[in-house]
């Protein structure tokens, strides 16, 4: 049986600071790790988190460090940059198959003098296409990071050994980590050279928001309906750290994505099924159960494409078996780690 | 029977008024700002002693130069004009006295639109407001704007260009390169140095090196001119390349210009087809003729012309995207029209905005976000706070 795990907490934005609660609510006193790679150069403009945590935070300064390899160790900063290069013609290319498929699916949609039958069963097979497009380029961009943490081999490199060394030693005196949002890019890339997850933030607590929220899931889905030049079509990005299964967390929906737009939302539900999709607008606090899963209260979509409940997900039966239900049957069907602030 | 009162324009309710001496004009003109909107009619007025009083306009299709009419018995002026909504218009007034005429700006209106060949006043109907990332904002941090001197072989001529580095501009990253014909114009008329500073700070465009390269003889070398794209693709970009960390592929080149500076960007584009992967092109001067040569735009135009019509024999693509906007009140309106279709069926993807203004740098300012935005996106996917 999987050890219950270390509070993880995921907060709304926050613009309105609660992070102050919610710290002593859990008990946590300090020291803190804090990661806020995400805000890149300012990465080290941390007073104000720092008070809310009662100054006893440390900043693990990941940007600074990963510039720092950058900056020193011209092998690796130019095998970084060739594949950075490669990652963005891989994304511009799949996005080419995804505004298409979608492109396609919303004429499908105003066919309104077709047969239903006809009309489901092709909306059914462009949604296919768009999973497909969905799970293809997650597999390429693994094979691609695969192939870069082969060729340059990080742990061989003095310089990334040292601070990897230094990462794991601040995280082993922290007594609960806060992993802040920004660019969810260079946040996830600094996580994953730093080697993060088992230098020790899969064993401690874990408070994040925004960015720091969707780096913790299985799969980072980009989205952006209020973009200036009009909306995109939700985009696959890359593996998160996977600590949280089966989610995919959407950040401030409310000011990023059409919500009106039920189609839209429904689906963005359909296409990242069985994975529910998580919106946390400012105020949301979503406590994981102490086996990883999702609390009942948890704001999640439906399949309309509505703001619904993760209970009220679960008790229409649209879900798979997944290791929500799971997790919280293992605890004795209770609902545990409720709250929704 | 009248509309109720409520309902009529302000002009109206003062002409009702009695008495209608100097002291209620003087509160009126206190009252209201000029020109006076009230939903799509603007209200121009004009104070003071004249035989005559013309609003004169560039609005294409309309009459150009609007008599106004004396309020009897007074020295105020009116005429009411019907600008839809979002409309943004650049007039003067002329005054006649005797055989005197004099042409300025509506010293009643504050707005004032500068360009090169001077000021006009502006008109900002209803619905339009000057965006509000045309103002320097403290939050965004300011690029820098560093001189270049270019030695010209092609040119015969130094040109002076500025280079824009973005905030944060660091050499161990690259970036996309945009390069602005009538480079100082687009500074000082379209405050592009904080349209950038604004745009790159919300994430609404990609950081980018931007370069302002100038012209000599404009009409020259902006019109088709061999030497001018050879300068551009021969000597300017190696340079920039060879100096500034840039991303030194078609992707992240782009050519931009309004007027004949979208003509020289289009030839540009058009004599090195494989070079840039993006145009901006601002109410390009893309006069062409279905029959004979006459084009009635004057000499400097002839270049231009050949080179439009032989492109639309034979359209090419240039470059994989181009942003194309003009204005609907300008004659140019009608070649950028008919281009559209021509670019896209060469095989370039194509995004075409309109707006309701004039062949102006503040025209070409308010759309410099969905331009840029569009043609360098900036990181907002990538960033949730």
């Amino acid at each position: 049986m999987t050890p219950p795990r270390n509070p993880l907490v995921l907060l709304g934005p926050q613009r309105r600071p609660g992070l102050d609660k919610v710290i002593a609510g859990l008990q946590l006193d300090g020291p803190f790790a804090t990661i806020t790679a995400g805000w890149q150069e300012r990465e080290l403009a941390d007073d104000e988190l720092d008070q809310h945590l009662g100054g006893r935070a440390t900043n693990l300064a990941l940007w600074s460090r990963r510039q720092d390899v950058l900056d020193r160790d011209p092998d690796f900063a130019a095998a970084h940059r060739r594949r950075g290069v490669e990652l963005t013609d891989l994304q511009e290319l799949y996005l080419i198959g995804v505004r298409h498929t979608s492109r396609a699916l919303t004429e499908l949609r105003s066919q309104t003098e077709r047969s239903e039958r006809a009309k489901r069963f092709a909306l059914s097979d462009a949604e296919d296409v768009l999973r497909s497009l969905d799970r293809r380029h997650l597999e390429r961009v693994r094979e691609i990071n695969a192939g870069f943490y082969q060729a340059t081999r990080p742990h061989e490199h003095p310089l990334i050994a040292a601070h990897r060394a230094e990462v794991a030693h601040l995280l082993g005196q922290a007594q609960a980590v806060v992993i802040t949002g920004g660019h969810v890019g260079e946040l996830l890339d600094a996580l994953h050279l730093f080697n993060v997850v088992p230098a020790g933030l899969e064993r401690l607590p874990v408070i994040a928001w925004s960015a720091g929220a969707m780096v913790l899931t299985e799969r980072v889905v980009l989205f952006n309906d209020n973009a200036s030049r009009g909306p995109r079509a939700p985009e696959v990005y890359d593996d998160g750290l996977g600590l949280l299964h089966d989610a995919v967390v959407l950040p401030s929906p409310h000011q990023r994505l059409q919500m009106q737009d039920t189609a839209r939302m429904s689906l963005m539900v359909r296409r990242f099924a069985p994975a529910v999709c998580l919106p946390l607008d400012p105020g949301a606090r979503v406590d994981l159960t102490p086996n990883g899963g999702l609390p009942a209260t948890a704001p999640v979509l439906d399949e309309s494409g509505n703001v619904s409940t993760f209970a009220a997900l679960r008790n229409v039966g649209r879900m798979d078996r997944g290791p929500h239900e799971v997790s919280e049957e293992r605890s004795g069907g209770e609902l545990r780690g409720v709250t929704d602030g | 029977m009248g509309l109720p009162m409520a309902r009529q324009l302000a002009i109206h309710r003062l002409r009702a008024r009695k008495p209608l001496d100097d002291n209620a004009i003087d509160r009126f003109l206190q009252q209201h700002s000029v020109p006076i909107v009230e939903g799509e009619k603007c209200t121009f007025l004009f104070r003071g002693e004249a035989d005559e009083v013309w609003v004169r306009h560039r609005i294409v299709g309309q009459p150009q130069r609007v008599p106004m009419r004396r309020l009897p018995g007074t020295s105020l002026w009116f005429v009411i004009l019907e600008l839809p909504a979002g409309s943004r218009v650049e007039y003067q007034l002329e005054v006649r006295h005797g055989d005197h005429h004099e042409e300025g700006n509506d010293p009643l209106n504050p707005h004032v639109a500068n360009s090169p060949v001077g000021s006009s006043s502006v008109c900002q109907a209803t619905g339009y407001s000057v965006p509000d990332w045309v103002h320097p904002d403290p939050e965004a941090r300011p690029g820098e704007i560093v001189d270049l001197t270019v030695q010209s072989a092609a040119l015969r001529r130094k040109s002076e260009c500025r280079v824009y580095l973005p905030a944060r501009f660091r050499t161990t990253h690259t970036y996309p390169l945009l390069i602005v014909h009538d480079g100082d114009d687009y500074l000082h008329y379209a405050a592009m140095k904080t349209v950038l500073d604004n745009l790159i700070h919300r994430l609404d465009m990609a950081e980018t090196v931007v370069v302002f390269s100038n012209p000599g003889d404009r009409t020259k070398e902006y019109a088709n001119s061999v030497q001018h794209a050879r300068f551009i693709a021969k000597e300017l970009l190696p340079r920039l390349e060879d100096e500034f960390p840039l991303l030194a592929k078609p992707s992240g080149r782009c050519l931009m210009g309004a007027s004949f500076g979208a003509v020289a960007s289009l030839s540009t584009a058009y004599r090195y087809p494989d070079l840039f992967g993006s145009l901006l092109l601002q109410s390009g001067s893309f006069v062409f003729t279905d029959i004979g040569d006459d084009h009635g735009g004057g000499e400097a135009f002839d270049p231009v012309v050949r080179f439009m019509n032989r492109y639309r024999a034979q359209p090419a693509k240039v470059a994989a995207r181009m942003f194309v906007s003009c204005g609907t009140y300008e004659p140019l309106i009608v070649p950028n029209r008919s281009m559209v279709p021509v670019f896209e069926r060469a095989g370039m993807r194509v995004r075409y905005v309109e707006a309701r203004d004039g062949h102006s740098w503040e025209d070409w300012r308010d759309r410099l976000r969905d331009g840029l935005s569009w043609i360098y996106p900036g990181p907002q996917k990538y960033v949730y706070e």
